[in-house]
């Protein structure tokens, strides 16, 4: 996102060493670029959060509404494979981290290392996610003309009061925010792949790897999206 | 109101004079401060026009002034706010007495149900000087009740009730418009709002009138078998309903839910979604089941037991659906 | 970009537009400029087609009874009205067209932070309006701009998605502007320009962009879920599926009502920049203008619900929102105190933009007091729905933002093409939308309330009259609108050649040559004044020919 002078294809290792070519003409100094740049990522972010935000409060009014078919509706995901990929993320956010320590050390090799496993991480996470959606799908937990929810009776063997419908509605939101959250990820695996591939080629050096850094916090705002749906979706009915 | 060039709307109802009264005290307030912006504009723009050899003086600014014109402007329209909220809290709050009236919207028609069991479309009648309570839902999309001559306009919403009051006190024809864009002939969903001297209204309220609702209402209890569990003489699977309406409600969580015209219409609906203490999930649902006016005809009806009419004391002999006829009970 | 150069030494300084003249270096450009020459163009595109529907529906609102169109095509118009004005006009018009030309020049940079994301911006918006003509040309939309469920998610067979899908793709542009704005204030000022040194049309532009990132996304979520339950059913907003159409009018006027701010904001900035000029003054109160405008962007986001006081919501949420929304009436009060003080004792020209600002401050003044009455609970459950709501957000909208538009355009017009425009035409038009405005919107206050709900096809006949004279006044109106358009255009060729700064107004813009070179200025300007220092621009140069 950050508006990163990766197409400067002509310009050789040489020259990066003579002067910073990263640096764009209307900037005076590469700080103010670097300044920025971040403060355009902030800024981003930001818009992000607002963006999920719409869906958080979806949520929270209907969970309030129909909070009984929402808790039942819940213990139908996986926490197996919810916590599993929360383990997934976190781990990806050190990796993020770490990359950016190389990154700011100069060490080339480490850094697309990081890169790479970072990347391997999140498709990690999607697999699972694919898994899950699978799971949903077989149970006929899709919303939809073929959504069935028979699954009213909680651990205990205790009757929950569920309408299938509010059942459904909790899915509805379920694979809208999982999804929205899964194509973040999706983009944030591209982007990571990208900057490996420039990050190999010897684009980034200890003065300039803004890129790495932008690219860490959208990385890290998606893993703390993350950090609010786990809870939210699948451990709602788990505090009683 | 003239034909050719309307100014002003009728004035038809107890609440049209008080929204009048606080609209020409914001058109005075308003028109008051126009004046005062175009008039100092236009003066200091001609008396401040550029004339050769005289220079602007720079003024910095005043922060007293900007306090001033801050917190006067502020007070005056706190005004407008209490004034406006005193208005608003009065058409929100029917009065106990109110005569109760049923509104089912559609694409693209205003179907009316009368108490008394007399139907209209596109039309409502009713006598002046008599509150009249609107229970309003909508089949399809939303649409708004909206009659001008009473200053009153309410949202009515798919699945849920809202409600409006007015009382009429002139009698004659008003429009009756829907407000609220709801599709390709929103602009022909309208009618007229019949407003009738009492006796007038007797006469016409006494031609073909069938059932009255809660009459309507008590059949269907019986044919869908409400009764079978929700008993007037010994504990059912559900609750006893005599009494209910408007009271509070303990609910199974441990919130307490006023039974009010919502409320009931949801447990018919949605059973599960706001189950009473000590009771069991097991109800039905009836979506799809019955129609918003058999909807409307089962809520009067409960509303009707809380009453103490004779009509419905003699409810607790009436004998329970029969019960061979499958009831459509388990849980789906 | 210096591939085609100019050839002879007899042309004018390299200039932004005369720069590279191949198409190339026009679609592809990063400069500020030429982006905001290329939003100019498309968007009064777009405000002559969204000009067009509110013709036909002026014209089918002649007669009571729906004559002209059918009614499924009068709802159709009066939508595409709604949409292309709002997403295509309202909301980029100032920002992306004045602002994109003026922010890095009037802060002393080179660019905008991130040039590539402003070009990006424009071809969001290009794509966002293919996807709206493509709507048009294949069937239309009849929801109304506002998308409420359940009969946008459910009842109407229109292309919704589609129509979504050009909201969202302009609302990221939209997003994209914001974002390059509040990053280029931030980090690219020249040295000396300290915060309460900055152009109040930057201030304004600045609070305009909080609201952009900040509503922006939330509307664009709204719009996909809308696309989602129409396309698998979801029950997220209908209530036969346990939603709550409530909820989707929540999130739409949580973005929605702040968009309004969005539209006026820049427009109070130019109004700021105008009056300041032709006053020769300092600006009366710069902090309070300043803060104002900040002001409005955060207490604008805690209002959005006095959208919908007979919507539904309970007694006691419509009594806050309607207390909260008297608190948004003070700073925009404020800002028109403030200019007028600014008249006093100065030296005033009745040039163009300055006729524009007044009729702003008359308008707006009407605008804003207006939108008291719709606050104040009693009188909204009256007139909300009605006719009197449509007068009321044209005279902020139309009477607000595009007079703040137009005085801005001539106003920075020969900095932008180089070449003054025809003084005397300019006043007429500027007198031809100012009558032709009112007429045509201050009838519409009394329909509305008399009773006439909005969104109408056909009425009962009593409302003719008023109707007729609102039509009468459209005509006046886009006359007075396609006239600038013309004499515009005309200038670009015949307008006498402006020097750098034909106003002698304060302002860094002003400092360099026009048009701008690329890179706006031969070396980085450094401030050591504090805004509008009128007192310091000698008045004998007032003696070259302001009034024409």
């Amino acid at each position: 996102m950050s508006d990163s002078p990766v197409t400067a294809g002509s310009v050789t290792t040489m020259e990066h060493e003579a002067h910073n070519p990263a640096l764009l003409h209307h900037f005076s100094d590469a700080q103010q670029q670097k300044n920025a740049a971040s403060l355009g990522m902030w800024l981003f972010l930001v818009t992000e959060i607002m963006f999920f935000g719409g869906m958080f409060c979806a949520y929270l009014v209907y969970r309030v509404a129909h909070f009984n078919s929402f808790a039942a509706a819940s213990q139908q995901l996986s926490i197996g494979m919810g916590a599993f990929n929360t383990a997934v993320l976190i781990v990806s956010s050190v990796t993020v981290v770490l990359a950016v320590k190389a990154a700011e050390a100069g060490k080339r090799k480490l850094l697309v290392g990081y890169l790479v496993v970072t990347v391997l991480l999140g498709m990690t996470f999607l697999v699972v996610k694919g898994f899950e959606y699978r799971e949903k799908f077989e149970r006929h937990h899709v919303p939809g003309p073929t959504f069935k929810f028979t699954d009213t009776f909680d651990d205990n063997g205790k009757q929950i009061p569920v309408n299938p419908k509010e059942a459904e509605l909790f899915f509805s939101l379920y694979f809208a925010m999982t999804g929205m959250h899964a194509l973040h990820m999706i983009i944030g695996c591209g982007l990571f792949s990208v900057l490996a591939i420039f990050a190999w080629k010897g684009h980034y050096s200890p003065g300039y790897f803004t890129p790495i850094e932008n690219a860490g916090l959208y990385w890290h705002l998606v893993d703390i999206i993350w950090i609010y749906l786990f809870p939210l979706l699948y451990l709602i009915s788990r505090h009683s | 109101m003239s034909k050719f060039l309307p100014l002003w709307p009728d004035s038809a109802s107890t609440m049209s004079g008080q929204v009048d009264a606080l609209y020409i005290y914001l058109l005075l307030v308003a028109g008051i401060m126009t004046a005062l912006i175009f008039i100092s504009v236009t003066v200091l723009a001609i008396k401040y026009r550029r004339v050769a050899g005289r220079e602007a003086t720079q003024i910095e600014g005043s922060t007293i002034l900007e306090i001033g014109w801050s917190i006067i402007p502020f007070f005056v329209m706190l005004t407008f706010f209490i004034w406006g909220a005193v208005i608003y809290f009065k058409e929100r709050t029917p009065p106990a007495d109110s005569t109760e009236v049923y509104v089912v919207a559609k694409q693209w028609m205003w179907k009316i149900e009368h108490m008394e069991g007399q139907r209209e479309i596109n039309e409502l009648h009713v006598p002046v000087g008599q509150n009249v309570k609107l229970i309003m839902t909508s089949q399809d999309v939303i649409h708004s009740f909206f009659v001008p001559a009473f200053r009153i306009k309410q949202d009515v919403l798919p699945g849920r009730y809202t409600t409006l009051w007015f009382k009429a006190t002139v009698p004659g024809r008003y429009h009756l418009f829907c407000a609220e864009y709801c599709g390709t002939m929103h602009s022909g969903m309208g009618g007229d709002i019949v407003v009738m001297e009492p006796q007038d209204y007797a006469q016409w309220m006494a031609g073909g009138a069938t059932a009255p609702l809660q009459e309507t209402g008590k059949e269907l209890f019986a044919q869908l078998g409400c009764a079978t569990c929700h008993r007037f003489d010994v504990q059912g699977r559900g609750p006893n309903l005599t009494a209910i309406y408007n009271k509070p409600v303990l609910l199974e969580d441990g919130r307490t839910v006023i039974a009010d015209e919502n409320y009931v219409r949801e447990s018919i609906l949605n059973p599960t979604a706001k189950i009473v203490s000590g009771f069991k999930p097991v109800m039905p649902t009836f979506q799809g089941i019955v129609t918003d006016e058999q909807l409307n005809a089962l809520v009067a009806y409960v509303k009707s037991l809380a009453q103490p009419t004779p009509g419905s004391a003699g409810l607790q002999n009436q004998p329970a659906a029969s019960p061979d006829q499958p009831q459509n009970m388990q849980v789906q | 970009m210096a591939s085609t150069a100019v050839t002879a030494n007899q042309a004018p300084k390299l200039n932004y537009l005369n720069n590279g003249h191949s198409l190339k270096s026009w679609l592809l450009t990063t400069d500020h400029k030429r982006i905001a020459i290329l939003y100019l163009i498309s968007v009064t595109t777009f405000f002559f087609l969204g000009g067009f529907f509110a013709m036909l529906i002026r014209l089918e609102l002649l007669t009571p009874q729906g004559d002209l169109m059918q009614a499924d095509t009068y709802n159709k118009v009066f939508t595409m009205h709604g949409m292309i004005m709002v997403f295509f006009f309202l909301i980029p018009v100032v920002p992306a067209v004045l602002g994109n030309f003026l922010v890095p020049l009037m802060i002393g940079a080179k660019d905008l932070a991130f040039p590539r994301i402003n070009l990006l911006s424009w071809y969001l918006y290009v794509v966002g309006g293919l996807l709206i003509s493509h709507v048009m040309l294949t069937g239309g939309v009849d929801t109304g701009w506002t998308f409420y469920s359940p009969f946008s998610t459910e009842y109407t067979n229109t292309k919704i998605v589609e129509a979504g899908l050009a909201a969202f793709v302009a609302g990221f542009s939209s997003i994209f502007t914001g974002l390059n704005f509040i990053v280029t204030i931030h980090r690219m000022r020249a040295p000396g320009l300290t915060w309460n040194r900055l152009p109040l049309f930057i201030w304004a532009n600045y609070a305009t962009s909080i609201i952009m990132i900040l509503g922006t996304p939330v509307v664009a979520i709204t719009i996909i879920l809308v696309a989602v339950e129409r396309l698998f059913h979801l029950g997220i907003f209908d209530p036969r599926l346990g939603g709550d159409p409530l909820l989707f009018q929540h999130l739409f006027w949580f973005y929605s009502h702040p968009a309004v701010y969005i539209m006026i904001l820049p427009s109070m900035g130019v109004i700021s920049e105008l009056i300041t000029c032709f006053s020769r003054k300092r600006v009366f109160g710069y902090n309070f203008i300043a803060l104002s405008s900040i002001a409005i962007a955060v207490i604008g986001f805690l209002v959005w619900a006095h959208h919908m006081f007979v919507a539904g919501i309970s007694l006691y949420a419509a009594m806050i929102f309607s207390f909260l929304t008297f608190f948004v009436g003070v700073p925009s009060a404020v800002k028109v105190f403030n200019w007028t003080a600014t008249l006093y004792k100065g030296s005033i020209t009745y040039a163009t933009p300055m006729l524009y600002a007044f009729g702003f401050m008359g308008l707006f003044t009407i605008g804003g007091l207006t939108g008291l009455f719709l606050a104040t609970l009693g009188i909204d459950v009256h007139v909300t729905d009605t006719y009197f709501v449509v007068a009321h957000f044209h005279y902020v909208m139309v009477g607000g933002v595009l007079m703040g538009y137009l005085g801005g355009m001539h106003f920075w017009w020969p900095k932008i093409s180089g070449r003054m425009y025809p003084e005397g035409w300019a006043k007429l038009s500027a007198l031809l939308v100012f009558v032709g405005f009112n007429l045509t919107f201050f009838p519409q206050f009394i329909l509305g309330y008399v009773g006439m709900p909005r969104r109408y096809w056909q009425y009962p006949p009593e409302f003719q009259v008023l109707n007729v004279l609102s039509t009468a006044g459209s005509s006046v109106l886009a006359m007075g609108y396609l006239l600038p358009m013309i004499y515009f255009l005309w200038s670009l060729k015949y307008g006498p050649i402006a020097e750098a700064n034909p106003w002698h107004a304060a302002g860094l813009e002003w400092k360099t040559t026009s048009p701008p070179p690329t890179f706006n200025f031969d070396e980085t300007p450094v401030v050591t004044w504090e805004a509008y220092n009128y007192d310091e621009i000698p008045d004998k140069e007032l003696e070259a020919p302001v009034v024409r």
